[in-house]
């Protein structure tokens, strides 16, 4: 870059040569991940027949349904440079609400998820506040609303709710797409997932997502009340997570109350994996769909091949700290 | 000076602000007069920064009045000076690097779409942003190729450029520049200050607190000299030589003449 300001001439649209558009897409934060995906399906296609079939596909993302959908909340988090560790066990509260409400109290199904859904959203709310009022780290807070969510589920019930309504497992029903069977649950992580994409990169409220990640002092002089954005950020977080637990409830076919306790970790692994920087300000929520999906097909393809379910965890392993050391060296060169 | 200059675009009477024991400002008095930039000087603790602040509205003064066009106003945060036209650019480069330049230019003011898209999927009209980002540069003379170039891609001086540009678009009567170039090299310090005279000579008023003595005599019409909590004078560099400034900065001389210049 020169150090002239008053050198050239402005332009809105300047003629890009062939290899600065290459430079321009690989260095699109969500190109490295997809490779990724597309490679390791190359190679299952490769290895077997039975990867890249409809059936299979779909399984596929029914398998990252759950994560998937807590991990659209965590980039929301991540972009503004924090962290949810609470986000599982607020999940497993959610769930274990809408489906003993419905079962043990008889309560019409409907009624008992917008309870579950609420109560889900007052722990994001809380989060929110925690960390913008009192001035505490993400970390901390969350790390602290984990512990209350798991205990408030467990003193709640700690037998597996069974015998639920036909409509509150809704979403786990499947259409016919030719010959293919695609569960309700995976086409609303899918629009959940492009209608967060539409609001990050088309509506100011997504820009300052990014803005209050990136600098929040200049946010601030910007005009704007980053008190407000972060609490809502985390309160719209909160109810994401609720429809999480929407989600697996309808994929498991009970209320679990030990549900959870590992996804805080794998959704932060999808949402890394993704391309999305820790350090805030920098991702796309379409990384994170296709960070889901690079463990979802690992899972399902070595399962395939038969490989035991370990090497999965152990590339998953491999991947994070490749993603991260991506982000932390593409860091290096900024000032 | 002309008729049109008689009476200051933006004043302050008698500024008086205490932390404890402390004065940091012991009746302060000010003014900016149109189409001028004048520059703060002062030694460290003089008052500069807290004047600094009151002005912009980081800072409550706990006496003495501002008056922006004649009429008595009362800022009560950065935000609140900022809608009543008086735009601030920090040294610390106040920008979002991921951002890019067009976003960074409509931070906090961003346009929406005409119509339902705009009105109930508060779409953003990008391209209208776009083409004002372009004037806006074009205006202060700034050439940068693409408006949709993150910030982090630019020079130092060039994001100096995105921040002044920004202040000058949306200022409808003052900018303030806090250290505008503390931050920069001695050329790209210098292109700032080219950016600020082009700022003044499209009509806003600048306020410039700089360290830098040759800096201030190159681009100020006149000087404010802050000196323990008050105002020592007011001087025009071609009246007074550097030297004799940093005295009466210092104490060591007082205003010769008129104290305040005009």
């Amino acid at each position: 870059m020169s150090n002239v300001i008053a050198q050239e001439r402005p332009e809105a649209s300047p003629p890009l040569s062939l290899r600065s558009r290459i430079t321009q897409i690989l260095s699109l934060p969500a190109v490295g991940p997809l490779l990724a995906l597309l490679i390791a399906s190359a190679f299952f296609t490769w290895r077997t027949d039975k990867f890249l079939t409809g059936h299979n596909l779909s399984l596929i993302v029914q398998q990252v349904v759950v994560v998937g959908t807590l991990a659209i909340g965590q980039t929301l988090i991540i972009l503004t440079a924090g962290i949810d560790l609470s986000n599982g066990m607020v999940m497993a509260l959610g769930s274990v609400i809408m489906t003993s409400f419905a079962v043990d109290y008889g309560m019409n199904p409907i009624v008992a998820i917008v309870i579950g859904l609420l109560v889900t959203t007052a722990f994001g709310l809380l989060n929110g506040t925690l960390i913008t009022l009192v001035r505490l780290p993400p970390f901390i807070v969350t790390l602290g609303t984990l512990n209350i969510a798991f205990a408030v589920t467990r003193i709640y019930t700690t037998t597996t709710i069974t015998d639920l309504p036909p409509s509150i497992i809704a979403l786990g029903k499947t259409f016919a797409l030719g010959k293919t069977a695609i569960t309700y649950g995976s086409i609303l992580m899918l629009i959940l997932f492009l209608a967060i994409w539409f609001v990050l990169r088309e509506t100011a409220w997504g820009r300052h997502l990014y803005a209050v990640g990136n600098n929040p002092e200049a946010t601030r002089l910007a005009g704007i009340s980053t008190t407000r954005l972060l609490i809502g950020v985390y309160a719209l977080a909160g109810f994401i997570y609720g429809v999480a637990g929407l989600l697996l409830v309808a994929r498991t076919g009970v209320g679990d109350p030990q549900a959870g306790q590992t996804s805080n970790l794998d959704s932060i692994t999808a949402v890394v994996l993704g391309g999305t920087s820790l350090f805030g300000g920098r991702g796309t929520i379409l990384g994170t769909l296709v960070g889901a999906l690079i463990v979802g097909v690992f899972r399902n393809g070595l399962q395939l091949i038969g490989i035991p379910s370990i090497y999965q965890v152990l590339i998953t392993g491999i991947l994070v700290i490749l993603a991260v050391s991506v982000d932390q060296l593409s860091h290096k060169g900024q000032a | 000076m002309s008729e049109q200059n008689l009476s200051p675009v933006f004043a302050a009477r008698g500024l008086v602000k205490r932390y404890g024991h402390v004065t940091a400002l012991d009746g302060t008095d000010f003014e900016l007069y149109p189409r001028e930039i004048l520059a703060v000087i002062g030694d460290n603790g003089a008052g500069k920064s807290t004047l600094i602040k009151v002005l912009s509205g980081a800072i409550i003064p706990d006496e003495g009045q501002i008056l922006l066009n004649g009429q008595q106003v009362r800022f009560h945060s950065p935000i609140d000076a900022r809608r009543q036209g008086i735009e601030t650019v920090y040294q610390d480069l106040a920008v979002a690097p991921a951002l890019n330049i067009m976003e960074n230019i409509f931070l906090g003011r961003e346009l929406r779409r005409p119509g339902l898209l705009g009105s109930l999927f508060h779409m953003l009209d990008k391209r209208r942003m776009l083409k004002d980002t372009v004037r806006y540069m074009q205006d202060l003379k700034i050439g940068i190729r693409s408006m949709n170039q993150r910030v982090e891609t630019l020079s130092g001086g060039q994001r100096q450029g995105v921040a002044v540009a920004r202040s000058a678009a949306f200022a409808s009567h003052v900018v303030i520049m806090d250290e505008p170039t503390a931050a920069l090299g001695v050329k790209e310090s210098h292109m700032v200050v080219e950016l600020i005279k082009q700022v003044r000579d499209r009509g806003l008023p600048v306020i410039l607190i700089s360290h830098n003595m040759p800096q201030v005599f190159e681009v100020a019409d006149r000087i404010h000299i802050q000196r323990l909590g008050r105002r020592a004078g007011v001087v025009k560099p071609s009246d007074i030589s550097m030297s004799d400034v940093v005295a009466i900065m210092t104490g060591a001389m007082t205003v010769p003449g008129e104290k305040i210049a005009r």
